[in-house]
């Protein structure tokens, strides 16, 4: 399949990167000739300079021949025209752009009609989606949705307090009281794969799939749900923190924003009537405890800077905070997060690439490719999803009678509008969806490849 | 450096040799050459001994590869398969003196055509067929071979970049398509189509299969090395007719073929490379066609040497119908400003190339506008298309590197005490890559006469010149064999 990708920023980078790892031909188009040149001798992929709406450099990237465009610059306006170029001299082109100015979120189901958009993809207001899934279910660390939105994969910690702490995953059912399953446990950094009589310890992430309706279920057998959160502190007043603050505004969460550019506070105390807009330095201690940081219900750090979200979070965590969410701009830094033990972390920029990850994908699903994929346990497991076709084998037989390869766990299965965590003696039909939780390592790109 | 990955890198292309080799062994075979045959066999025991060796010592290498590695692990590829390449023409007692041996296969794999042998018709058909297809190989360049049949591996796999620069000719190589296996794919099977309608044509004019197969090597890779001990003369005007079209098809960027089977004709004929290529051979064969009046019987063959020559000078080639050393001063001195020129980027051939010679021009005729205008900005343009600076800056910089190792070279053969013609002829037609010069090293001699150390220097000359300097030059550095 070939792409082109306009725009090689952050975001177009990390595009690069993982649909040059799954063998796409790519064409990226920048003005900028410096990045166009590093990226050429790191992937293999071809390059255009020029400005990305201009019908000539289009033409030199091949956009007659391409199957998606991917507008990633930073204007919103160059990106629309980019699409809007390309479907003139390529009708049967997709087209996903990158809109983020807030003022254009409302007639965002407008614009992709008028410009022919397969997709408009806004970073910060999905950051601003996950962070709000996460204040209204605090005590997840991090949750993986999959396509339907029913099944999901969950990240909790096993604290002193944890109901959960020396209990082996056999008995576990008897305390959360409805069907789970434990697909991953991290334990002093690496991913296990447990077995039925594995024992949760202290200090032990793991990672649950389960249906979405029996999340809140979940939360309060586990005595993890005591209270809504109510009051939340968010540092940093850029986009992400304004579309927080829109999603929320009904939900009953109070909000204060902290921010240090007066000017900035004033339209955002404008644009958001119901939210406590405070001009000041967050990583100032005296400010945020004046703010009332030892008893919020969480805090979000959202300013700018990597390094100052990670230490401004910190502080909050040693201050018992009960949810701390970070926000990170270079995720590429994972490695010094592990031992740095924050507990959300979101990164704009790898929720977008993942949707346009997830959205190349589907176009390509005629090959039985993986519906979805998130990588889980700090990159060390991926959790897919797969559609049970004709060319599956095995379709009909108990689980507990498949010989699948070692690491591999199948964790839920869909049949129509029922979801079911399988047993040894569930199975799966063509026309289901099966789940799918492997090592990083294993090389599964099918749902064939999972059985030995 | 990346010893390990280097090493895995040769030991790939040794193997591609080896499986190239085998050929050249089943016509010995068929032949009855069995002492051509057991050198053979004794060279792939060698190739595979030392692949064994390579992949033992370098197994589990890391995929990482930069500019410095791309270009080093070029230039030591290509020593390393004519070291080894040249075991069948030693052992066979082809070529007794292990020096000619290696000149020889160097001489084959840069496409030049120089040769030591005085005469060919004697040597075995197996010999002959391997010293043919070396110009094969080496025309398109192995690395790129490689690259069109093995996928590298690793997610971040646009070091290939670097091995594409290093091995393809001209000073802006880029892909044709994203993919680099489908870029050197493309490649390749334009190379293949032309050969073999090269060998087609050279079959209609009666050319036995054998003789139209070498010939054809050695026109489509620009090489030069004849299976007859005159070359082309003794051939009809039919067959001169063929090889004259095909060397000069072979002289243009394949790139321009490409665009032609996406039928983007005019692209083409626009590309100023292309016309400046073709311009400078139709004014040279009209120039030397006036310049020969009378020399010849009829028009008709004034204009045929005239045109072989002038196009086997410039592709690179190295081919003769006649001898031009009789030919009036002013065609040999057109054939020697032509040595240089060379053909086009991105072809088969050699020289310094037409596409940089526009480079040259245009900047120099930028410096004379300054002179006029101080304050004047001007960008230099090809096909529309505004250059970098940086691809300026590189070019004068291999416009000055040629020079020096050109006289480098000229200094150190001329130990050996010929004339200054033999001498300089000599090293302009190494180093360009084209076979014969003048005098004592025209078109009816061959370099036997060189003493063993002018020999290495003119190997070397041959492998900088394909190979565009820089991935032989940094060889000699220091700074690229530290650990980092």
């Amino acid at each position: 399949m070939k792409i082109i990708i306009a725009g090689n920023g952050k975001m177009g980078a990390a595009l690069t990167r993982q649909l040059s790892a799954e063998g796409y031909e790519l064409t990226l188009i920048d003005s900028n000739l410096k990045v166009l040149e590093s990226s050429e001798e790191r992937y293999d992929i071809m390059v255009v300079q020029g400005n990305c709406a201009s019908m000539t450099v289009l033409q030199q990237a091949g956009v007659k021949e391409a199957d998606l465009l991917i507008a990633m610059t930073g204007a919103d306006e160059l990106n629309l025209l980019c699409c809007m170029t390309a479907h003139a001299l390529n009708d049967k082109i997709h087209t996903i752009a990158r809109v983020c100015n807030p003022e254009y979120t409302n007639q965002i189901f407008a614009m992709r009609e008028m410009f022919g958009l397969s997709m408009a993809v806004n970073p910060e207001r999905q950051a601003a989606v996950e962070i709000e899934r996460l204040l209204k279910y605090p005590g997840f660390l991090k949750r993986d949705t999959f396509t339907r939105g029913r099944v999901e994969i969950v990240e909790l910690r096993i604290d002193g307090k944890s109901k959960l702490r020396d209990v082996a995953l056999n008995d576990m059912y008897g305390i959360v009281k409805c069907k789970i399953l434990v697909c991953a446990v991290l334990r002093n950094g690496k991913a296990v794969a447990p077995g039925g009589d594995f024992v949760l310890r202290e200090g032990d992430r793991i990672f649950v799939t389960a249906v979405t309706d029996t999340l809140t279920v979940l939360l309060k057998n586990l005595g993890i749900l005591t209270h809504k959160t109510k009051r939340v502190i968010v540092c940093g007043g850029g986009r992400v923190s304004y579309y927080l603050a829109k999603q929320l505004a009904s939900s009953g969460i109070r909000l204060q924003i902290i921010e240090r550019d007066p000017e900035r506070c004033r339209q955002l105390a404008a644009q958001l009537p119901s939210a406590c807009i405070i001009q000041g330095d967050a990583s100032s201690q005296f400010l945020l405890e004046s703010e009332g940081l030892s008893d919020c219900d969480a805090m979000v750090t959202m300013t700018g800077l990597d390094e100052l979200n990670m230490i401004i979070s910190l502080y909050g965590m040693s201050c018992n905070v009960p949810q701390v969410i970070t926000k990170l701009g270079h995720i590429e830094n994972t490695n010094i997060l592990g031992s740095l033990s924050l507990d959300s972390v979101i990164s704009p920029k790898e929720l977008c690439c993942n949707t346009i990850v997830q959205y190349v994908r589907a176009m390509k699903n005629q090959t039985g490719a993986a519906l979805t994929v998130h990588t889980i346990a700090d990159g060390q497991a991926e959790a897919m999803e797969f559609l049970v076709d004709e060319k599956t084998r095995n379709c009909g037989k108990a689980l507990k009678d498949l010989r699948l390869k070692k690491d591999v766990l199948v964790v839920c299965i869909s049949k129509g509008a029922r979801m079911e965590i399988p047993n040894g003696s569930s199975h799966f039909d063509v026309g289901d969806i099966v789940y799918i939780v492997t090592g990083r390592d294993k090389s599964i790109y099918q749902l064939n490849d999972i059985f030995e | 450096m990346n010893y390990k990955m280097l090493g895995r890198f040769i030991g790939k292309i040794l193997m591609v040799e080896a499986v190239f080799m085998v050929p050249a062994m089943m016509i010995s075979l068929w032949e009855r050459e069995f002492a051509v045959v057991r050198a053979f066999m004794w060279t792939l025991a060698a190739i595979l001994a030392v692949v064994g060796v390579l992949i033992w010592a370098c197994r589990g290498s890391k995929n990482k590869f930069y500019a410095k590695e791309g270009l080093a692990c070029v230039g030591l590829s290509w020593l390393a398969m004519s070291l080894l390449g040249c075991l069948p023409f030693f052992l066979s007692g082809v070529m007794p003196n292990f020096v000619d041996a290696f000149f020889e296969i160097v001489s084959g794999f840069t496409t030049t055509g120089a040769s030591i042998l005085p005469e060919v018709e004697s040597v075995p058909k197996g010999i002959l067929y391997w010293r043919s297809f070396s110009h094969w190989l080496g025309g398109m360049g192995v690395l790129v071979f490689l690259l069109a049949i093995s996928s590298m591996g690793g997610s971040e796999s646009g070091y290939t970049m670097h091995l594409l620069r290093a091995e393809s000719p001209g000073p802006n190589v880029g892909k044709l398509v994203p993919k680099m296996r489908k870029t050197a794919s493309i490649l390749y099977l334009i190379y293949i189509l032309l050969t073999i309608l090269d060998i087609f044509f050279l079959l209609l004019g009666g050319m036995p299969l054998f003789e139209a197969v070498c010939t054809a090597f050695g026109t489509v890779g620009t090489g030069g090395f004849g299976v007859k001990n005159d070359s082309m003369a003794g051939y009809s005007p039919y067959i001169q007719n063929v090889c004259t079209v095909f060397m000069l098809l072979c002289g243009v960027n394949f790139s321009c073929y490409y665009l032609l089977l996406l039928r983007q004709i005019k692209n083409v004929f626009r590309d100023e490379e292309l016309r400046l290529y073709l311009g400078v051979a139709a004014g040279s064969i009209l120039l030397i066609t006036l310049n020969l009046k009378g020399f010849y019987d009829t028009l008709e063959e004034t204009l045929r040497h005239a045109s072989f020559q002038v196009v086997t000078i410039m592709t690179t080639t190295g081919f003769a119908t006649t001898d031009y050393e009789l030919w009036p001063g002013f065609s040999k001195a057109i054939l020697l400003t032509l040595m240089v020129i060379g053909a086009s980027a991105g072809s088969t051939g050699g020289g310094f190339k037409c596409g940089r010679a526009l480079l040259i021009f245009k900047s120099l005729h930028r410096s004379v506008q300054k002179v006029v205008h101080p304050q004047k900005v001007q960008v230099v343009r090809v096909n529309g298309q505004p250059i970098d600076e940086k691809v300026l800056q590189n070019t004068n910089a291999y416009l000055a590197a040629y020079v020096l190792a050109t006289i480098l070279s000229f200094l150190l053969i001329s130990i050996d005490g010929f004339s200054i013609t033999t001498n300089l002829s000599a090293v302009l037609a190494c180093f360009n890559n084209i076979g014969p010069g003048f005098e004592l090293v025209g078109p009816t001699c061959n370099y036997a006469l060189y003493s063993n150390f002018s020999k290495l220097v003119l190997a070397w000359d041959m492998l900088a010149g394909r190979l565009e300097i820089f991935p032989i030059l940094i060889l000699c550095s220091r700074t690229t064999w530290e650990h980092r």
